[in-house]
């Protein structure tokens, strides 16, 4: 284990992605997440690998597309209006099996709106966010040490599963320091194997096409139920999500991300009032911890979903529930900060009134 | 008995699915000759377009790449990136490399990538039926202006070479075209010497082919002379051939 | 233990290297820390401002809304800050360069000359320094010592001589004591 070094989101995000083997990083300058290409610009070289500030976003994905289709470990990160354009590039890396990394430290949206944290891209990285089926694998840290981490995992189920991956933080996490303990073994590119789909320099075997079209008929639809296969392995193998004082509680606090720390405060303020709340956190946002969920609903009837948005996971808490529990949501969009007093005050609105509805429409 | 000629080796015998009179068959011949000759095939990768050519990954016996329309500069130059031994080309025509794409093909010239880029130019958007392209000409008649292009309404055709000459980074651009013999082994000699470029590491090289179009252009298809002579004619006199920049040494 | 503290002040003022300093400070007493910015267009506007949590539990929210301590190093900070300070909580001030008094009665106003005397000692840069040292005497949520480990660490292209007279502005800001 090295020793703990306080460190920045985004850096953090940027030196665990080189230790999860990284080798090429593309992207466009957008706040708050700034630090990351800045981190890689010097650090990579160090490394032997390459860095380009592309022209734009859409440049980016693309040339991540393009390295990451011979089988290097490749990073794009940009905050949610680029995270928009990357999305043509996106449903082509879905659509060609290719496998990179994408990280989304979320802003205020839509449109240019603010540059605080915020959660507004939930359904955009969970429902696809570009054209066609397809699906991302999404994790979502709620510390600096997560966001130094989670770059590993996504590397490996992403090549494992042959499917973009996407770290979906946000402005807090990415501009916060807190101390980062890399729990991984640094990993040496050269060490891995070549996968036996990546183009390259071929030395004579036979050709490797990288391509998501298919116009004979009902060879799209094969493609895309093979795929769906490796989709429902992932779903069944990779799941993760935390779980913070269930066991006895009598509402259940459902919050990833930043919104998971106001959730862990609030829990607490709410267990010194007297009231057993506990908090579910997921951790891979797809796929959904809702199995568990569905199981956690069979004895809490009480479910409270906290996000910084409009409400948008709070559709997937009610897909899991199905209707055999209550759901409730706080949450404030728009990059404001919900504070732990008023998830507490919603929670004690809840438990004690009966409330049906709780949202912070003020 | 003497062989005297045969398909090159960088070519697959899939059957091409081009248009009688169509110029792209015969650049990815040219193109193919030169892998063969220059001994790339084995590392080569082809970064495929929207387009018209979006099958050339079927035609051309090497690696290769589809991707978003226009972007292709842009996977060129992650490919290359990682993998600087690969030879990277990118083939695109007018609507992708001239309009949709034009921030990834001015950008991968100003970076000067190590990359070539073969530029087919037909004046036309083909694969989707005729629509106008930004290089189609004044007066020439498109699905989308069925009435002839008019600079008032759709500005002014595009031209390339002439644009990107005026960027540092580019290393070699030449305009040629393939609607007469002597012109496609012109042609030839001049994609040849953008992938020699790029195995020399002279960065960033261009060769942007006139080609014919007779489905779309509306010429007779029985009678493919009047889609050459419409190159003759028409396209040279407003896109002029020739070696536009050819830096010496970077 | 839980000190949640709010730094703010000019851009120049060493306003997030403080933070930064005592975020690295609660670390290697083995505290659980946060530290989190303002940035963005609020940053280009020459005002700078930055939350720091130093707690004994698990950091929960890194930005914090009311805070144990807020150290105020300029004028329009402590417009924003002083209405923020839990009852009983601390208001450092920098009496350098904030000419307005406090209007609460219920907090703790500690009057630290910044700037006077980071300027005795020969480098007006040094005052966020002082401010410190006045905040780990007030309210001992780190050591004088442990921020003065954390400056190597933090301030990694500073000269020894220039980290050796951070360390003295730190011991003469502590040397402050409320009445």
């Amino acid at each position: 284990m090295s020793e703990k070094k306080l460190m920045k989101g985004n850096e953090a995000l940027a030196e665990g992605a080189v230790r999860a083997g990284c080798r090429f990083f593309a992207g466009y300058p957008i706040t708050p997440q700034n630090e990351v290409p800045e981190y890689m610009s010097w650090r990579l070289p160090e490394v032997g690998g390459a860095f380009i500030q592309a022209e734009s976003e859409v440049a980016a994905i693309n040339m991540i597309y393009g390295a990451a289709a011979t089988g290097t470990r490749c990073l794009t990160s940009s905050s949610s209006p680029g995270v928009s354009l990357k999305q043509e590039g996106i449903s082509y890396c879905a659509g060609s099996d290719i496998p990179l990394l994408i990280a989304n430290v979320v802003r205020g949206g839509p449109g240019l709106g603010n540059i605080a944290g915020s959660q507004g891209d939930y359904w955009q990285a969970t429902r696809g966010g570009g054209h066609g089926d397809y699906r991302v694998f999404v994790m979502a840290p709620y510390s600096v040490s997560e966001m130094a981490n989670f770059p590993h995992k996504c590397y490996e189920t992403a090549f494992k599963y042959r499917l973009p991956s996407m770290i979906l933080a946000d402005g807090i996490l990415g501009q916060m320091m807190e101390p980062v303990e890399f729990i991984h073994p640094e990993i040496d590119p050269k060490s891995l194997e070549e996968p036996e789909w990546a183009i390259g320099v071929n030395k004579g075997r036979a050709k490797h096409i990288i391509n998501s079209l298919d116009l004979r008929e009902g060879m799209l639809e094969k493609m895309i139920l093979e795929r769906a296969k490796r989709y429902r392995e992932l779903e069944g193998a990779e799941v993760l999500y935390e779980e913070k004082l269930l066991n006895d509680a009598e509402i259940a606090l459902v919050a990833y991300g930043t919104s998971a720390r106001v959730a862990t405060a609030a829990v607490k303020a709410a267990r010194e009032k007297g009231i057993k709340a506990g908090l579910f956190r997921p951790i891979t946002l797809w796929p959904y911890p809702k199995a568990r969920l569905a199981e956690l609903a069979s004895r809490i009837k009480k479910f409270l979903a906290v996000e910084m948005n409009l409400g948008q996971m709070v559709d997937d808490v009610r897909l899991a529930v199905n209707g055999r529990a209550e759901v409730y949501l706080y949450s404030r969009p728009g990059g404001s900060v919900i504070t732990a007093e008023e998830v507490t005050a919603a929670i004690e609105n809840i438990v004690k009134n009966g409330a049906r509805e709780y949202a912070a429409l003020k | 008995m003497q062989l005297l000629n045969k398909n090159p080796e960088s070519l697959t015998d899939k059957l091409m699915h081009y248009c009688p009179g169509c110029g792209h068959g015969i650049i990815h011949r040219v193109i193919a000759e030169v892998m063969d000759e220059l001994k790339i095939r084995n590392r080569t990768i082809c970064v495929v377009p929207v387009g018209c050519a979006v099958f050339a990954d079927k035609y051309f016996n090497c690696d290769a790449i589809q991707g978003p329309h226009g972007r292709g500069p842009a996977q060129a130059t992650g490919i290359k990136r990682v993998k600087p031994d690969a030879i990277v080309f990118s083939y695109q025509g007018d609507g992708d490399l001239a309009s949709i794409g034009m921030a990834e093909i001015v950008h991968a010239a100003i970076r000067s990538e190590n990359i070539t880029v073969i530029f087919v130019n037909n004046a036309i958007y083909g694969m989707t039926g005729g629509q106008m392209a930004p290089t189609t000409l004044i007066g020439q008649k498109a699905t989308t202006c069925p009435a002839g292009r008019t600079a008032k309404q759709a500005g002014y055709p595009i031209k390339m070479c002439e644009l990107l000459a005026t960027i540092e980074g580019a290393a070699y651009l030449e305009r040629t075209t393939v609607h007469t013999a002597p012109n496609v082994l012109k042609t030839k000699a001049a994609i040849k010497k953008a992938f020699q470029n790029q195995l020399d590491c002279k960065g960033f090289s261009m060769v942007e082919v006139l080609s014919m179009c007779p489905t779309n252009w509306g010429t007779p298809l029985d009678n493919p002379s009047e889609a050459t002579r419409y190159i003759n004619d028409a396209m040279m006199k407003v896109f002029p051939v020739g070696v536009h920049k050819d830096a010496k040494q970077q | 233990m839980y000190q949640g503290i709010r730094i703010s002040g000019f851009g120049g003022q060493g306003v997030i290297s403080a933070g930064i300093l005592l975020a690295q400070a609660g670390m290697t007493e083995e505290k659980k820390v946060t530290f989190f910015p303002s940035y963005g267009a609020e940053m280009r506007g020459g005002t700078a401002n930055c939350s720091v949590v130093i707690s004994s539990d698990e950091v929960t929210t890194p930005i914090v809304s009311s805070p144990d301590t807020a150290i105020v190093l300029n004028e329009p900070s402590l417009a924003k800050f002083e209405p923020l300070v839990k009852p009983g909580g601390l208001l450092i001030i920098n009496s350098s360069l904030v000419n307005s008094k406090p209007v609460r009665n219920d907090i703790n106003v500690l009057y630290v000359p910044c700037n006077k005397i980071a300027g005795e000692l020969g480098n007006v840069k040094v005052m966020n320094l002082v401010a410190l040292g006045a905040f780990a005497a007030g309210t001992g949520a780190v050591s004088v010592e442990a921020i003065t480990k954390a400056l190597p660490k933090i301030f990694k292209k500073l000269k020894p001589e220039m980290i050796e007279l951070n360390a003295k502005a730190l011991r003469r800001g502590a040397e402050i004591k409320l009445n």
